[in-house]
This record gives C-alpha cells, structure tokens and sequence, in this order.
C-alpha cells in the first residue's frame, strides 16, 4: 500500500503499531513544515516521562557518529528501540546534501531507526523541525532519542541543549576545548566525552575541559550540584562506551531525582513556543514590510523624510498577530 | 680548488658517467634486431648527457640498454570462471610461449568470502577466478611446472592465504618453497584509499604484511612479496601527481614498517615493486614514470639509508586507463590503448598490460584481449621506440614536467610527513583515518566530470563526434549463472571430506597466533589450508581478533 | 512553505567497490538541490531497504560494476516487493543494453549505462520520481 498521501491520522496510529515506513513519512512531513507539519505535531504531544533525548555534539571529525553507533550497541540491551536523528548541513549554494553519517552508525545491527536530517538552509526551520521530529520518534516508542548536530552554530547547539542530557564530544588537540569554549559547549554539557583517547595529546585536552569547567562553574555554571564527568573513548575499538552510556543514564536520574527534568522539559517547552512564535513574527514582519503602504513610509525614510526610529515605532503596532490583540493574554 | 693540469689528466664526471654507462652497456644483453629506423639510419642507444640510463636516480631508466637489452614483458591479466576454466586459459598462454601467470581473483575471493557465502550471490567466477579452498589452487595449477614458471597474483585483503595455498600447492608438486617465483599485490595501504578491497583494520593488515614480507625473505627468495599500486589511486579519480605521491608514500609506508620489524632495507627493497596507471594525457604520464624512478631512488638512499642501488631502483607494471575508456564508440578505445602503451614504453616501464576496447561495457571478449595485446606488440616492434633507451630524456618540456611531477608528489609528501610527526607510515594512518585520501580522490574526480560535463574538456563519443554513438554494441562476453551452482557444489564436496577436527584446531591456531603480535602468522595460515579450512574461515579467524573495517562515507 | 525536496538513497549492493562513478552522481544530484542519503558501499538488500523506509526515500540508486546486476537488480527489487514498498530502483554502472532492457522489464524504474551524463542521471531521478 502506498504512504504517499495517507492522511496523518492514518500514519500515526501505524507508526504507533510500528510501521517504520509511516514513521519514516511522519518525519518528512514535520520537516517540510507547514500546515501537514503542524498537524503531525498537535497528533503527536510529548508524553510525561517520554524518552529520554540526547543530544550528542561536537566538532567535525571528533567521531560523534561512530560514538552513537555504539551507544546504541550498548543502549540496545536496556531500551530496545533507539533512534538517531543525525544533522548535517546542506549545501548553501543549492540546497541539496549529501548525508553520510548513516554508514557510520549502521555497523551495529540493532534495529535502531536512523534518519538523516539536512539543515535545508534555513536554520530557524531545523530548530521546528527537530522538536517536531523528537515527538514523532517519542509516539512511535522510540527510546533514547539521539540528536547528533556538529556543534558549531548558536542554533544547533540550542537544538543539542534542549535535550535532557547533552553530550559534548572533542579530540585530542587541534584546540577542540577551546572551540568547544568558544561555542559556548561548556555551559550546556553534561556529559564531556574525549574520544579517540588514544591519540598523543588526550590528557591535556581532559586537563584543558577540566580547567576551564572549574572556571565556568566559578563564573556560573546553570548548575551548582552536577559537575558534568569528563570521559575518555576510542569509539573505534568501543573502549569507555560504556561508561559513557552509564554517565547519560546517572544524569538522567539525576535529573529525576533533583526535580530538574521539569526544569530541562520548561526550557525545551519555552525553547519550541519560541521558535514557533519567531517563525509566525517573522511572515508577519515580512507580510507588513512588504505591504504597499509600508512601501511608501520605507520610501519616504530613503528620501530622508522619516527617521527609522519613527518608522519602527508607528509600524511595531501592527505585528502583533490580530488573534492575539483580540483575546488579551489568557492563555489556559 | 680548480686545477687546469689536473681536468685533463682526470677524466671530468660528465666523461665518467659516460664511461660507466658505455660499460654497463657494452656488459648488458642485446636483442638480435637492427637498431636503426626503418629507412636504414643506425640510431644509438642513448643521446643526451649524464646521468644516464642505468645510474642514480634512474630518471632516464633502470637499465643502460634500455629495452635493447630486453622488451618490457606483456603480461596480460587473466581470470574467470571455476579455477578449470583458467587452467585452460593459463596452459594455452604457456603453450603460445608464455613464461608468466598473472591471475585475477573474483570479488567473493578478493573479499575473503567463500562462494556460498550470501556475500558471494550473483559475483562467483564473474570478475576473476573463485579460489575457496587448497582444492581450487590444485585445480588452478594442476599441470603447470611450479618451479618453471612466475606467477603473478592480484590479490590484497587474503593475500596470506592465497600465498599459503600457493606454497601448499608447490610441496604438493615436490617444488621446494626457494623454488617458487612471482608476485603477490598485497598492496593494502591503496584498499583503503581506493580500491576499497579490505578486510580488517589498517593497523593489523599491515601487521600481516610485515609476517609475510618476512616470511619470504627467509624462505622465499624468488617471490616479491609487496606490488604497491598506484593503478586503483587513479581509477578511482585522483590526478596524475596524487597518484604518484599515494602510490610512493604507501612505499615509503611498508619501508618504515619492515625496518621497525628489524628487516635490513638493502634486503627486501630489492623485493618491492610498483604498478602504475597510464592514463591518455601524454607528456603527463611520461613525467610521472621518469619522476617515480627519481623520487624512489633518492628516498631509499637518503632518507631510508639504502646502500645496494638495486633497493633505490622503482620497477614497475603499467596498466592502460580502464576509466578512460567509453561506452560511445567503444573501437576508438584502440587509439586510447595505443596513446596510453606509448606513454608507458617511453616512460621506461618493465611490464605492461594493455586494456580491451570493449571494457566499459562488459569483460574483456576473447578477440577483443588479442587486439589489446596486438596493440602493445605494434608499439615494441614497429614504432621502432625500443630501439634509444630514454628517447625523450633532455627535451625541455618532458624534463620539466618530470620536475613538476615530482614537486607536486613532495608538496603531498611533506603534508604527510606533517600528519605523521616525522613519519610517512604514521601519516598514512592518519590520511586513512581523516579521509584525506578518499577525499581528495573524490574531489579531483568530481572535478574531471565536471569539466567534462560542461564540454571544458573534449572526450572523443562522449561530449563532442558523437556521430556513430547509436551503432550496436560490440559482441560482449557474459559468464552464466552455472559457474556460481557448479562451485557451490564444489564447496560443499571439500567441506564434507575433509578433517573437522583438523579444520578447527587449525583455526583456532590462527586466532591464537593472531593474538600474539611477536608470531608470524604464515606457518598457521600454512596449516590451516593444508587441512582445507576455507578462505573465509580462515579470515573469519582473524576477523574475531583483529576486526572488520568499515569506510567513512566521504563522498 | 511545504518543501518537497527529493530524498534519494544512494548504494553499492553486494561486494563490488567500485565507489568512483556513485561518489561522483552523488554530487551530481547534491548540485541538482537533491538530498543524497549515501550508504556507501557493502549493503545488502535488507539495509537498504531499512534505509529506505526510515529516509522516507523518493527514488533507490544502485551502482554495479561487476557484472552481478542481472543478479542482484532482481534481488534488490523482490526485497522491495517483500517489504511492500513502492519506491522506484534505478541502476546505474557498467550494464550492457540488452540487459538494461531486460532489468527495466524486471521492474528497475530506469538504467543509467556508463555513458550517462549529468544532465540524464538528474533528468532520469526526476523522471521516476514523478513516476512518469
């Protein structure tokens, strides 16, 4: 029977019964976005205590894929249904990619779902499509949920940060500490994995994580009771994988146990309504700055007439969307 | 200092080379032909100044007669079917005169798979020869005078196993193992790069390689343990230089790594050979071969310490460009082939094979092979090439891309060299590692394509004279489905008659022996096959302790 | 804002490595705006009907270069039909005429041969993607 075409509805409950197919088409919906993807997602709302989601991140080459292959490897024994949603960026000039991660992931059979994800230009839609795409996997029993993204653009590690636990991964040398730093990777990890330990150099890049956490943590990490373990990998040959595994899962209890998964579940909240709300702001902003008489009030700052500051202040009226402006703030 | 008196009684180093070289000329062989061209003009063996062929760092050539001592040898690969099907074939080359066997495996055997593997559907016999068990290289070798003849065998991931069968067959003939002579590929370095024919990791591969580059030095002299291949670098896409570079950097790799075994390098560099591509764009390709022969030479002396000059001297196999044949108008490959065996005899090469016309399309028909040998034979006898050792050498444009040639190959060595901490072998590694080689290889592929796509670059049929692109395909040759039912059988017979126990004791060896990185590997793998253990449970033995390699997809 | 972008997932079936010619139309259809799901190379008929299923793919793209395509194209294709899946197959690679005519009777959507150029490999995905 063919998916193309079958109503939402329709594929959920099958993805929900376990037709990898339907969840497959499920995903593709969320990720063009639109109407069919708003729909997917009012059909598919997180459940309390739903899986437990992962984001996994790091530099190009720091064998983030090769480390998910194996923690599903080792994730398999206790959760049976693990799933990966693997990023990566598309061509800027075209808009098509080439994913390749999966070939990497795929030398454990496990029975994982894995689904490859291009960032398709626009970044702000990867930051809908992501959530939306957790939820689908959550529906259709999926757990843990791993989102791998390269960890180098503010939205994606806000994507990688709105998971329960984050994973940072670096390589020993070239500076990966450094641009994990700098990429602001420290404030929001977990868990810190070196992999590829048995590289020269590993010890002082665990030395590097450890003395700039001690800073952060002076500074002001979000969390004064957890201070995120620092583990040593060879993805390679599996050694320290396991230990990895039992870190994501003690920060899972932790989380539980602290009352802080609520707290992570309002960020992740706060962080979907707001990007949602961004994309609306924005079609309106684009709707109202390409009205006519905008058109003559932007031609008239051109001409020197009105300053900008002028013109942004009578025009900020209009953006509030109309339903908004007629219900007033209430929203339960 | 200078002394005028002195210049005249002491012969200058100009007139010495040359005296060296007339005397290893005067020393060296002849072939009973005239040299002079076909209007009746004697030619001399060489023009041109010092060094010349036969000296330090064999720019000009490995030897001062150049081909009028001795013709490159035409080895011609061939392979397909049950291993009685190449028998026939091996025994009709040796009846026309041959001396050589060059033997292509199918991709089952060159994967390490049985043919009843599910690995094995629809690819037994198609590619090449399967080999599962002893029984097969009988059958392979059944009639042949092992001690003879020299065998060449293309063959990398297994290659331990093929060459223990082989040694096993020998005794079996009462042919004493410092009898057998040949060539086994074993070339793993270039899988990962390029031809993507491995087995397990880099690191353990190489560890195999070392136990078998040692084993036959010590009981194998006649046999060449290591061809390292820069023809699979170029059929994947790179550029004339990367192939250069790639193919003498994976040299200067198993250099490394039989001198870290305690190999004394005088001593099996004179047992390393290389296979390059010749590929259509002329002068290029004339200057890659002149500039291999300089780099390898210089590096053996400076930077290994090779002493004997026979370890410095890079001897090659040419192979025609399998990518540069078409589809559209496959007869035009002739001209290709010719072009291509042209570049390789001026570019001093010691064998060659060249391409059938028909291989874009299908394997290489019977008469379609015969012209592709034809072809060779008119450039050594008729062109009249042969007859000046070096004929280009001096000529200000061939000179010069021999140079850039080799500073393009030194640019990727240093960058190697960087990414190794001071060693090519660690660089490679890490070039495997990284996907600098598969990413690199890709990039000037895409490159090429696309400069043929948008019509920057002419190929004849494809993207310009595209008239006589609809006439019929050429007569192809096809391997039918019996070959893989018929071998599967075979399979099954030698598994039930043979020892069990044996079988797994041997196995067992092998994993054990595998564990334990002091221990040579070959005796058990001997063993093993001995007692009819297949070629996949014989990898499988060692997959469990050295593991399986998975490719990054860089694309 | 719906985007329809075509997903294709790209394979060498079977033991053949000969990764030179899918590395390159992989590009190709990248360049062509498409999404180009690699699996590389040693698949079999099951991974890449897994592949197919969870990429939610629009078109499966097989490379052959050892004369096993009169093998493996039906294989690959009754593992599709076993799986109830309705996802067009082309093959491309070294396939002779006369069996390009017989895979594509077989039930392969289209036969790329080896001298396909840019412009027909991203035509013909196209083409069987629109399922015309």
């Amino acid at each position: 029977m063919s998916i193309r075409g079958a109503p939402v509805e329709e594929l959920i409950r099958r993805a929900i019964a376990g037709d990898r197919r339907s969840t497959g088409r499920l995903l593709s919906l969320v990720e063009a976005g639109g109407t069919e993807a708003e729909r997917v997602t009012e059909l598919t709302p997180s459940p309390t205590g739903g899986a437990h989601i992962v984001g996994i991140t790091g530099p190009p080459g720091s064998g983030k894929s090769t480390l998910v292959a194996r923690l599903i490897g080792v994730a398999s024994g206790a959760a049976p249904r693990p799933a990966v949603l693997a990023v990566d960026p598309s061509s800027p000039l075209t808009g098509g990619a080439i994913l390749g991660d999966r070939v990497r992931m795929t030398g454990v059979d496990s029975g994982a779902f894995i689904r490859s994800m291009a960032t398709r230009g626009h970044i702000g839609g990867l930051a809908l499509a992501i959530p939306g795409a957790v939820r689908v996997l959550e529906a259709a029993g999926f757990d843990p949920v791993m989102i791998e993204t390269v960890g180098v653009g503010q939205v994606e590690v806000d994507i990688t940060a709105a998971a329960d636990t984050t994973v940072v991964v670096v390589t020993p040398g070239m500076g990966d500490a450094v641009q994990a730093s700098k990429a602001g990777l420290l404030e929001v990890a977990d868990v810190f994995v070196v992999n590829k330990a048995d590289r020269p150099g590993a010890t002082g890049t665990r030395r590097d994580l450890e003395l700039m956490l001690e800073l952060s943590h002076v500074t002001g990490h979000e969390d004064a009771d957890y201070r995120p373990p620092i583990l040593m990998t060879n993805s390679l040959d599996g050694q320290g994988v396991v230990e990895v595994c039992e870190a994501i899962i003690d920060h899972r209890t932790y989380l539980e146990s602290s009352g802080k998964l609520a707290e992570r579940r309002h960020r992740r909240a706060r962080f979907e309504v707001a990007n949602r709300l961004q994309g609306r702001f924005d079609r309106s902003l684009a709707d109202l700055l390409d009205s006519d008489p905008v058109r003559i009030l932007l031609d008239q700052v051109a001409a020197g007439t009105v300053s900008p500051a002028a013109a942004a202040r009578r025009l900020a009226q209009h953006l509030v969307p109309s339903e908004a402006r007629a219900a007033g703030p209430q929203f339960s | 200092m200078s002394n005028d008196d002195s210049s005249h009684a002491d012969p200058s180093p100009a007139d010495r080379a040359r005296e060296r070289w007339q005397a290893a000329y005067d020393r060296s062989a002849r072939r009973d032909v005239p040299f002079e061209t076909m209007s009746g003009v004697p030619v001399e063996p060489v023009y041109g100044d010092a060094p010349y062929p036969g000296q330090y760092p064999f720019t000009r050539g490995l030897h001062a007669g150049g081909y009028r001592s001795r013709l490159w040898t035409m080895r011609m690969f061939a392979g397909f079917g049950t291993a009685e099907d190449t028998n026939l074939r091996f025994k009709e080359l040796l009846r026309a005169g041959g001396t050589g066997l060059s033997t292509a495996f199918d991709m089952p055997t060159l994967m390490g798979r049985d043919s009843d593997s599910p690995w094995a559907l629809g690819e037994v016999g198609r590619a090449g020869v399967a080999v599962d068990t002893l029984a097969d290289m009988e059958d392979l070798f059944a009639g042949i005078d092992l001690g003879g003849v020299s065998t060449s065998m293309t063959i990398n991931g297994p290659a331990a196993t093929l060459l223990a069968m082989y040694v096993a067959v020998g005794e079996n003939h009462g042919v004493a193992r410092v009898e057998l002579a040949g060539t086994i590929q074993n070339d793993i370095l270039k899988e990962y790069q390029a031809q993507k024919e491995y087995i397990y990791p880099p690191r353990p591969s190489m560890r195999i390689i070392t136990d078998m580059v040692r084993f036959t030095t010590a009981e194998m002299p006649k046999w060449h343990p290591v061809s390292i291949s820069g023809y699979h670098i170029r059929e994947a896409g790179s550029t004339a230089a990367q192939e250069l570079a790639f193919t003498l950097a994976n040299g200067f790799a198993y250099v490394e790594a039989a001198i870290a075994a305690g190999q004394d390098v005088d001593e099996f560099g004179r047992r390393l050979s290389f296979f390059f591509n010749s590929h259509v764009d002329f002068f290029e390709e004339i200057g890659k071969f002149r500039a291999a022969r300089r780099i390898w030479a210089r590096w053996m002396k400076e930077r290994y310490g090779a002493t004997d000059e026979r370890a410095t001297m890079c001897r090659f196999h040419t192979q025609t460009a399998g990518v540069s044949l078409t589809a559209q108008q496959p007869e035009v490959n002739i001209a290709r082939v010719a072009t291509q065996a042209l570049a390789a005899a001026l570019g001093g090469t010691q064998s060659l094979h060249t391409d059938s016309f028909d291989e874009a399309l299908a394997l290489p028909s019977e008469k379609a092979a015969r012209i592709a040998l034809r072809t060779q034979q008119v450039v050594a006898h008729e062109t009249g090439v042969a007859n000046v050792a070096d004929p280009l050498g001096g000529a200000p444009y061939v000179e010069w891309m021999t140079d850039e040639m080799e500073r393009r190959a030194e640019a990727i060595f240093e960058h190697l060299d960087e990414m190794g901490d001071g060693s090519i072998l660690e660089g490679v590694y890490a070039g495997i590692d990284n996907g600098y080689f598969v990413g690199e290889i890709a990039d000037s592929a895409y490159r090429f394509e696309r400069e043929v796509n948008s019509g920057r670059r002419i190929v004849v049929g494809v993207n310009a004279f595209t008239d006589g692109n609809d006439d019929s395909e050429p007569n192809l040759l096809r391997i039918d489905q019996a070959t893989e039912d018929y071998q599967r059988k075979r399979l099954d017979g030698v598994k039930h008659r043979r020892d069990q126990e044996r079988v797994g004791a041997a196995l067992a060896r092998i994993a054990a022996d595998a564990a334990e990185p002091a221990t040579n590997l070959m005796p058990a793998i001997i063993d093993a096959v001995k007692a009819h253990a297949t070629e996949e449970e014989v990898a499988d033995a060692m997959r469990e302790v050295f593991g399986t390699y998975v490719e990054k997809a860089i694309v | 804002m719906a985007e329809d972008r075509i997903r294709v997932v790209l394979a060498k079936l079977g033991l053949d490595g000969h990764d030179r010619g899918i590395k390159v139309v992989a590009r190709m259809l990248r360049d062509a705006g498409m999404e180009v799901i690699y699996l590389g190379l040693r698949q079999t008929a099951d991974t890449i009907v897994a592949a197919a299923e969870q990429e939610d793919a629009d078109v499966i793209g097989l490379s052959m270069h050892n004369a096993g395509h009169l093998t493996l194209a039906p294989a690959m294709l009754g593992a599709l039909r076993a799986a109830d899946l309705d996802i067009p197959l082309v093959v491309g690679g070294i396939v002779p005429d006369d069996d390009a005519a017989g895979l594509e009777e077989a039930g392969v959507a289209a036969v790329l041969g080896p001298g396909a150029t840019a412009e027909e490999v991203v035509a013909t995905i196209r083409r069987v993607v629109r399922g015309e």
